[in-house]
């Protein structure tokens, strides 16, 4: 169900530029990869619905990318748009917190 | 290929190859596994680490990683380039990757569970793409800042350190130092194959940096702290115990310039190699016999390095010359070089080190150093004499004869040397000031000299305008004198040696006038005996004649009595 980039999990995310552009990166598609993908999606289609794209990276398929967004923790997501970009590491699974990471919720 | 080093418990180095170190830890680092360098801010860490695998990729083609958790590549590249070390060439020849991690806490939220794999990936892709042999984890601390749950943090470290193991290469992990702990995050944990220290002090208002092995499994290593310093080619260890006393010795005489100190020192001067010190107070005229000495060099083609701690190059080439020394034309022709400077210019480490590159840049057979006692300004006395250790270690090693001064200070005892290096010096000879008559003249002696037969005596120590001579001091009765008053001694025996030669003299004369008197009594009394013998001899024929004439007038009476002529001719 998980596939590597790039991925539309959406139908709304077919179209060309989305607000909300995600970036997943992951190594092989291990328990904790897929449950940060999916805790990813419900979060989007709560918050997000129509307005983002998100691309999955597997690094054990392409390790030159970590370099590129300074990757060191995985999992980890990376918001590229809306700037300033927002890096959120971990399987996603606290909610509260990858809403604040994303800058949908104020910081406490 | 790459040069290792087996001890006997079969731990394989790798040869850092930095100056010193290798020979501190017998051979460099442990081959495939990690390293931990510690030190305070601004100790050389990054330096080190740096160094390790530039010299790996130029000198044993081995090529490097370097993960830079703190500099961007361009700011490493702007450090080093002062010690020309090309990075950028070197990244683009393939043998070394410069990867710059940046942790932005602020850009960070953690949400839930999550691994290091990302850093493990990054830093196998660079291991992999260039087959990197060395790497350098700069500083993996800053992973503590930038994440905040520790608990994976530790266990990720572990895992890591397991596996650059298992990836076969050498790896620095540098790490600052720790309030109370040795490391700041506990690394030592971790990484406990070898670990160095580096350590950055003031002493003095000067820096000095030391280096320790603080620990080293399955190998000996030099315990001490090692002074180091960042020079411009890099690292410089200093190591004292490594050096050992295993130098040959040379039976090779040389000349000190002064041709009657050669016959003091058994007739032929000091032994090639050998360390000579000349102690005395103020004015003494070590520098002058200093000068002696370089020239004397000079004049056998040799080279000579003259470190001057209290005077410029042409102060003592001026000085020099007003005592007929010249020594203008050996430091024209390249023979001699001067190398001065205040003492109080730099740390102990830094002089010694400075000595090491420019002896191994002009590598001279004659080395002056003048004086020693300067060097106290600048470090306590344990520190001066782990120095000139070192220095005379150094010398010996390259079979470098060494002359060098020590000022005494007044008052302090003269078979002293300040700095306590007489156990080190082969040689010594002391100049000491009489004071005698209100005047003060120099002695010289040799308070020893190892290996030769030499003079015991003390030699009258004058700076002419030919350069230095030594007298014969005057030795009698009243002790020994010199200056003026063995002038004045020497003159008064002169004239009492006139005196007693005028004595005999005239007992000579007086001899030969009784001798001609006495020639001349007997003359008269040889006279006296030959006219009396005359005077008998006349008397013997008066007495004859007279016999004669009795006889013939008894003849003539006998005649006249016509006795018998017979019976009285018989008679008669």
């Amino acid at each position: 169900m998980m596939k590597t980039t790039p991925q539309s999990p959406s139908p709304s995310s077919t179209t060309a530029v989305k607000a909300w552009e995600l970036r997943l990166y992951v190594a092989g598609q291990t328990a904790r990869s897929l449950a940060a993908f999916e805790n990813l999606k419900k979060i989007c289609e709560e918050h997000l619905a129509g307005q983002y794209h998100i691309e999955v990276i597997d690094l054990l398929e392409q390790p030159q990318l970590a370099r590129g967004d300074q990757i060191i923790a995985l999992p980890t997501l990376v918001r590229k748009l809306p700037v300033p970009i927002r890096k959120i590491i971990g399987d996603l699974s606290n909610t509260e917190r990858v809403l604040v990471g994303l800058d949908l919720r104020p910081r406490a | 290929m790459t040069e290792t080093h087996i001890t006997q418990t079969g731990i394989v180095k790798v040869p850092t190859g930095i100056e010193g170190f290798d020979e501190i830890t017998g051979g460099g680092l442990p081959q495939g596994r990690p390293a931990l360098v510690v030190g305070g801010a601004g100790s050389g860490k990054t330096l080190f680490a740096m160094e390790f695998l530039v010299r790996g990729a130029l000198a044993y083609n081995e090529p490097g990683v370097f993960v830079a958790f703190e500099e961007t590549t361009e700011e490493l590249a702007q450090n080093v380039a002062s010690l020309n070390f090309d990075l950028k060439g070197l990244d683009a020849e393939g043998r070394i990757i410069i990867d710059h991690l940046r942790i932005e806490r602020s850009e960070i939220e953690e949400t839930g569970e999550y691994d290091l794999e990302g850093l493990f990936i990054r830093i196998g892709l660079a291991i992999d793409s260039i087959g990197a042999k060395r790497v350098v984890l700069d500083t993996i601390e800053a992973l503590f800042s930038g994440l905040s749950n520790e608990m994976i943090l530790r266990s990720e470290l572990r895992r890591l350190f397991r596996w650059l193991k298992d990836k076969g290469v050498t790896a620095i992990i540098t790490a600052e130092q720790g309030n109370g702990k040795f490391t700041r995050h506990g690394l030592e944990e971790y990484v406990s194959d070898a670990v160095i220290f580096l350590d950055h002090r003031i002493e003095n208002q000067l820096s000095t940096r030391r280096v320790r092995v603080v620990k080293y499994r399955g190998s000996t290593h030099g315990t001490n702290e090692y002074p180091f310093l960042i020079g411009k080619n890099g690292f410089e260890v200093l190591p004292i115990t490594s050096l050992g006393l295993k130098h040959a010795a040379s039976t090779e005489r040389i000349s000190t310039g002064v041709a009657r100190l050669d016959t003091m020192l058994g007739g032929h001067g000091p032994y090639r190699g050998s360390t000579i010190l000349i102690s005395g107070t103020a004015g003494s005229g070590k520098t002058s016999l200093a000068a002696h000495f370089a020239s004397a060099a000079c004049q056998r083609g040799e080279k000579c390095i003259y470190f001057a701690f209290e005077e410029s190059e042409s102060q003592i080439i001026r000085n020099m010359r007003s005592i007929g020394i010249d020594l203008e034309p050996w430091s024209k022709s390249g023979l001699l070089r001067f190398e001065a400077l205040r003492p109080a210019q730099y740390g102990l480490e830094m002089h010694l080190a400075r000595m090491h590159q420019m002896i191994r840049e002009f590598e001279p057979q004659v080395m002056v150093l003048d004086p020693i006692t300067d060097l106290m300004a600048i470090g306590s006395q344990t520190d001066v004499k782990a120095m000139l250790v070192r220095v005379i270690d150094f010398l010996k090693s390259r079979q470098i004869t060494a002359f060098f001064t020590s000022l005494t200070s007044g008052g302090a005892a003269l078979e002293q040397s300040e700095i306590g290096v007489s156990s080190l010096i082969d040689t010594w000879l002391l100049v000491r000031e009489v004071e005698m008559n209100g005047e003060r003249t120099r002695g010289l002696y040799i308070l020893k000299s190892r290996g030769m037969a030499h003079s015991n005596q003390i030699r009258e120590f004058l700076l002419t305008d030919h350069g230095v001579e030594l007298i014969d001091v005057y030795l009698g009765a009243n002790g020994a004198l010199m200056g003026s008053a063995r002038l004045a001694q020497e003159a008064s025996l002169a004239a009492e040696d006139e005196a007693r030669r005028q004595a005999v003299e005239r007992r000579g004369a007086a001899l030969e006038h009784k001798r001609k008197l006495i020639e001349a009594q007997v003359a008269a009394l040889q006279a006296e005996l030959a006219s009396e013998e005359t005077e008998f001899q006349k008397a013997i024929e008066y007495e004859k004649h007279s016999d004669r004439r009795a006889q013939q007038d008894r003849s003539a009476i006998a005649r006249m009595r016509q006795a018998e002529e017979l019976s009285l001719s018989k008679k008669g």
